[in-house]
């Protein structure tokens, strides 16, 4: 699949998530996160590059790991992100759909 | 002489003793077992005990039976570990040294990780069935329960045998159908995962069992507490799930001596290397079965794979010679489906469930993903296989450590 962002074609997976991490920046995630129906603050910038560091780093993602992020906590992460705070918050960073553990 | 010392004689423990006792030189190395328990508890019996389909007594054994001859056997519990020092502290107090460790202290639930869970209605209107009290209280507990709302609950992944919890919504359905109240039963199966199934192509091939049962599914819960006093949970968006009877499968995590220790990571789970079993942190130590951190099943069927791949390591450690990195995740399950049907299925690090036959390609016996009666007498079977064979470490013919791709219809390869 792929998806038209600001002029730019995207590459996406059959749930929106991009395939190619280097293709993101923080005018495609304006435009995902609209999709989304999420405006994007200052707080959900701080999410975001949090989300992305920990990828960088290979830490799994899960909604436990959000407390000891130091960032949020995981009533504020529901808030910003309303609905499936992890799935709609690594779409919108731009990182892989965290794999639920078998 | 030197000292292999494993901690915890449940499946893996009980394994490793077994394949190694066979392996060592007698002269050369002591083998030394510790469990806090005199029992050996066959978990996946905990799944039927509510039901009635097993008695107590098929689901417990005294552990010494299994223990080889040659092993020393101690029964007490294991306070702390300290790699530095290569030794492991006693509850009595006594010290054991080693020159080799094996970590197989498994998983157990932590129901006191929810607000509202352990509380005054636990064991009440509040239970668990991965433990023997939880199973028996709530067998004692649907004997005379007059119907309502049963909400089947999962809190948060990782957990071990991840499709119990909905084994057990399928046998809750015929349980209740048996007694002729399945009209006054509400059945609700609540997890924190997208679907009842965690791999998409299990949910896809698997989801008509739900609505053939009439089983309501509620997904992406992730609980904040449970409100024991108005009977609901209640999750991090203040979604609320009313219930008469909640059945959770409370947070699964390493054992505390983990903790204790400083081995562990947030759940008290060891980082341990996918390919052979050694602890990432120490290399005299090893991990096996639901104490690791590895991405894949907490399974008895898993450890018994594992099993085979650390023996092997554990001589070529002696020998100093490389690791096998060869553990692929390999996991196969029964999942029971109620009305004397199961399904089977196999699947490891990368691949999804597959369709096709186990163990001989192409011609079965077993079905994967595909319901029927053989299924059932397999997974039936595995009990005896179980007590006689996979904790004996016997090897069982036909299937292998490594997924074999025969006979399987591969299409989606997971990412
Ligand atoms: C309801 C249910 C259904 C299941 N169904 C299946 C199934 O159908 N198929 C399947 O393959 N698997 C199934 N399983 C999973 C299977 O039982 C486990 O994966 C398996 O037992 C793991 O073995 P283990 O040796 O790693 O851990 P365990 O068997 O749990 O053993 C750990 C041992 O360590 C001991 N220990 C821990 N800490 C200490 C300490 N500090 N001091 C002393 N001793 C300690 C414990 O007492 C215990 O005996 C099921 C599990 C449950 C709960």
């Amino acid at each position: 699949m792929d998806l038209n962002i600001a002029g730019i074609r995207l590459d996406v997976t059959e749930d929106g998530y991009l395939t190619d991490v280097s293709q993101w920046n923080k005018e495609i995630a304006i435009e995902i996160a609209k999709k989304e129906g999420i405006e994007l603050t200052d707080k959900h910038w701080e999410v975001i590059s949090w989300i992305q560091e920990q990828v960088k780093n290979e830490v799994a993602l899960s909604i436990r790991g959000i407390k000891k992020s130091g960032v949020l906590n995981i009533k504020e992460f529901y808030a910003l992100f309303p609905g499936g705070p992890l799935k709609k918050a690594t779409k919108i960073a731009g990182v892989p759909k965290p794999k639920s553990c078998i | 002489m030197k000292n292999l010392l494993i901690l915890g004689a449940g499946t893996s423990g009980t394994m490793m003793a077994n394949h190694l006792v066979k392996k060592l030189p007698k002269k050369e190395w002591k083998i030394t077992i510790v469990d806090q328990y005199k029992t050996h508890y066959y978990q996946p019996g905990f799944l039927f005990l509510p039901f009635d389909i097993y008695s107590s007594k098929q689901v417990k054994k005294k552990g010494s039976k299994f223990i080889p001859k040659g092993v020393d056997y101690i029964n007490d519990k294991i306070e702390l570990i300290v790699p530095e020092e290569n030794k492991v502290q006693l509850e009595n107090g006594e010290n054991i040294n080693y020159d080799i460790l094996i970590v197989a202290t498994g998983t157990k639930i932590a129901p006191e990780e929810i607000e509202g869970m352990s509380g005054p209605e636990w064991y009440k209107s509040i239970f668990d069935f991965y433990t023997y009290e939880g199973a028996k209280a709530l067998r004692n507990k649907l004997r005379e329960w007059e119907g309502g709302k049963l909400v089947v609950h999962i809190t948060e992944m990782p957990i071990k045998c991840p499709v119990a919890p909905l084994e057990f919504a399928f046998l809750a359905d015929s349980y209740f159908r048996n007694k002729g109240m399945r009209d006054k039963v509400d059945i609700t199966f609540v997890t924190p995962l997208g679907g009842a199934f965690t791999k998409p192509k299990a949910t896809k091939a698997l989801h008509y069992l739900l609505e053939e049962k009439g089983i309501k599914e509620v997904t992406d819960f992730n609980i904040e507490r449970v409100d024991y006093e108005n009977n609901k949970i209640i999750d991090y968006a203040d979604t609320e799930v009313e219930y008469d009877l909640l059945v959770t499968v409370p947070t699964n995590m390493g054992d505390e001596v983990i903790e204790r220790s400083g081995m562990g990571d947030d759940l008290n789970f060891v980082p341990t290397h996918k390919g052979t079993l050694q602890t990432l942190d120490h290399e005299n130590i090893f991990a096996i079965g639901d104490a690791t951190n590895l991405p894949a099943s907490k399974a008895g069927s898993v450890a018994h794979f594992e099993a085979e791949i650390l023996t092997e390591n554990i001589l070529r450690y002696i020998k100093g010679e490389k690791l096998k990195d060869e553990f692929d995740g390999h996991a196969n399950c029964f999942i029971e489906t109620g009305n004397g049907k199961a399904l089977l299925i196999d699947f490891n690090y990368t691949h999804e469930p597959v369709e096709g036959t186990f163990p001989f390609p192409g011609v079965g016996p077993l079905k994967l993903l595909k319901e029927s009666r053989t299924n059932h007498m397999g997974k039936m079977a595995f009990k005896w296989v179980y007590w006689n064979m996979l904790i004996k470490g016997v090897h069982i013919p036909f299937v292998s450590a490594t997924m074999s791709e025969k006979g399987k219809k591969f299409d989606i390869k997971a990412n």
